[in-house]
């Protein structure tokens, strides 16, 4: 009542307009039949999708970034949840200090991550490889996933832990039997994160990708640079239904987990 | 430890201490965050902060890039379009998210839809978003179309390259980072308190001002600041969509390190850094921040 009187829905809608518009509008000029970007489209057809399908200089960083995004999954969900599992019970200054390096990444501005692991990776030349461009994600990921387990291990009943232990369960047999299965959405959730943030990663593959790494999103920019032709729409269309299948999986899963 | 004392562990009463066993739990939790910890430091924090030495120590240990800084005119002017930029974005936020926030915890049936646009530009990635903005925004845009269609502008005024487009493109980008903590504010507000108002009789606007407002500051403050610390890194959109000569902090230090300028580069990431842990760290204090920072950032 208040608020239909003090906030015309109009106004919110609006606002939720501004939101969604620009996104709808990369999607509908994806479907473009013409050869320069112009809306709204004079004929829609699936020309863009075809450009990005049968071209090499697409699909080669699409693969990339598809195969780094997969070992970061790995190596982030792997390092992330066995912390998670150790920081709660870390002695105060310990878990303080934990705690912090592993969310830093989350606050400190992405050109100091970048610029850094740019000036300290290019000593050992790791830069334009794939493997320098995993270890560097891996770490913007791992803060997703510390954060994701460690909620579910907060909402996890430790009575079910010690039930086990007194049943006469090793400690590794409690872990795999009951822990990790009450905790595997929280990882689930993480795993996703952790593949969408280095999937999406534009920053530090500018520093590190060089030109043997290139990925989807360093592809977009170089090409950006030049020109805006609508098979970046294309790539933008199905990048965003790839991130929001996921991350509409993630919500479901975390719901589902809180419930 | 020889064979006799070593106790059988069934013969072990509950709650007696089994000093090899407990020795070797005390660093569990250690060796499993362990692993994590040394990747960090190896892989990340050292790096950077080898990096950020390079303000000290180039080519002697000094101060000096330091205190070049105040006389430098490039740096004051881009800290300042920075500074400015995160100010105009934050309020830009602030006033656009704080209706959408009171209208997504007030909508009934609406809500999984409000919800969803809110989600969805949250979840495309800063570049995908940028190059929705050059698409509207440019020359022969659909913003300048729509203008000219309107009978308002004669021939397509420039936006794209300009302050207005990062502003424009910043806000988009940053909007859910200040709904989602007011939102979450508003929610935790007891209905009963929003009805009592009413019930004495203050009008919905006093209710607003008088009770809703002041419950829900502490998820502004969280929004706010989330914001602004956000703002001040931002390098994709303002290099992609504002103007040539708009350059941000975060622009002018991958500039210095294009060319190979480590020390200045360095002295202005470490000004960055610090300005930014300095507010995260002046906000820790003020009531209700740090929980709803932990709420909005899951």
């Amino acid at each position: 009542m208040i608020l239909t009187r003090l906030l015309p829905a109009s106004v919110v809608g609006l606002i939720l307009f501004f939101l969604a518009f620009p996104i709808v509008v990369v999607a509908i000029v994806s479907f473009s039949e013409a050869t320069y970007l112009t809306f709204p489209p004079p004929a829609f057809g699936l020309r863009w999708y075809q450009a990005y399908f049968s071209s090499a200089d697409w699909l080669k960083p699409t693969w990339v970034s598809l195969w780094v995004a997969a070992a970061v999954v790995v190596l982030a969900t792997f390092l992330g949840t066995l912390a998670a599992l150790g920081v709660s019970r870390l002695s105060r200054p310990m878990r303080i200090f934990a705690t912090g390096l592993i969310l830093s990444p989350m606050i400190v501005p992405g050109i100091v991550v970048a610029i850094g692991i740019y000036y300290a990776y290019s000593r050992y030349g790791l830069v334009g490889t794939p493997i320098a461009m995993v270890l560097a994600h891996t770490c913007l990921a791992v803060p997703f996933v510390v954060t994701s387990v460690t909620a579910s291990l907060a909402g996890l009943d430790p009575r079910l832990e010690q039930a086990s232990l007194s049943l006469g369960a090793t400690p590794g047999a409690t872990f795999w039997q009951v822990t990790l299965p009450l905790i595997r959405p929280g990882v689930l959730v993480g795993a996703l994160f952790a593949f969408i943030t280095s999937f999406d990663e534009l920053i530090v593959a500018l520093f590190i990708s060089g030109t043997g790494a290139v990925t989807l999103p360093r592809r977009m920019w170089d090409d950006l640079r030049f020109q805006i032709d609508p098979t970046i729409a294309a790539v933008s269309t199905l990048t965003i239904v790839l991130t929001a299948a996921l991350m509409g999986c993630a919500h479901i899963l975390r719901k589902r987990n809180q419930a | 430890m020889s064979e006799i004392t070593q106790p059988s562990p069934i013969a072990v009463p509950l709650g007696a201490p089994r000093p090899l066993l407990l020795n070797w739990r005390r660093y569990v939790p250690l060796l499993l965050v362990a692993p994590l910890l040394i990747y960090m430091l190896v892989l990340y924090a050292l790096p950077v902060l080898a990096m950020l030495l390079r303000s000290l120590n180039d080519p002697t240990w000094t101060l000096s890039h330091y205190a070049a800084l105040f006389e430098d005119v490039v740096f004051m002017k881009t800290f300042w379009i920075t500074f400015n930029t995160s100010i105009t974005v934050t309020l830009g936020c602030l006033i656009l998210g704080y209706p959408v926030a009171l209208g997504l915890v007030r909508a009934k049936t609406m809500a999984p839809l409000i919800l969803v646009i809110i989600l969805l530009p949250f979840w495309t990635s800063v570049l995908v978003r940028s190059y929705a903005w050059m698409v509207l925004l440019g020359r022969h845009g659909l913003v300048n179309e729509g203008l000219i269609a309107l009978g308002m502008i004669d021939r397509p005024i420039r936006i794209l390259n300009t302050p207005l487009a990062t502003q424009i493109a910043m806000i988009h980008i940053l909007l859910p980072y200040m709904i989602l903590p007011i939102a979450n504010a508003l929610r935790q507000i007891d209905p009963s308190l929003i009805r009592a108002a009413s019930g004495l009789g203050a009008t919905p606007f006093m209710t607003f001002r008088q009770v809703i407002l002041p419950l829900s500051m502490s998820g502004v403050a969280a929004g706010t600041l989330l914001t602004f610390v956000l703002a001040l890194g931002f390098y994709i959109t303002p290099a992609m969509v504002g103007g040539p000569r708009d350059i941000t902090l975060s622009m002018l230090i991958a500039q210095q390190v294009d060319q190979l300028n480590w020390a200045y580069a360095a002295t202005l990431s470490a000004v960055l850094l610090a300005t930014a842990l300095a507010i995260l760290a002046a906000a820790r204090h003020l009531p209700g921040v740090g929980n709803a920072f932990k709420t909005s950032m899951r």
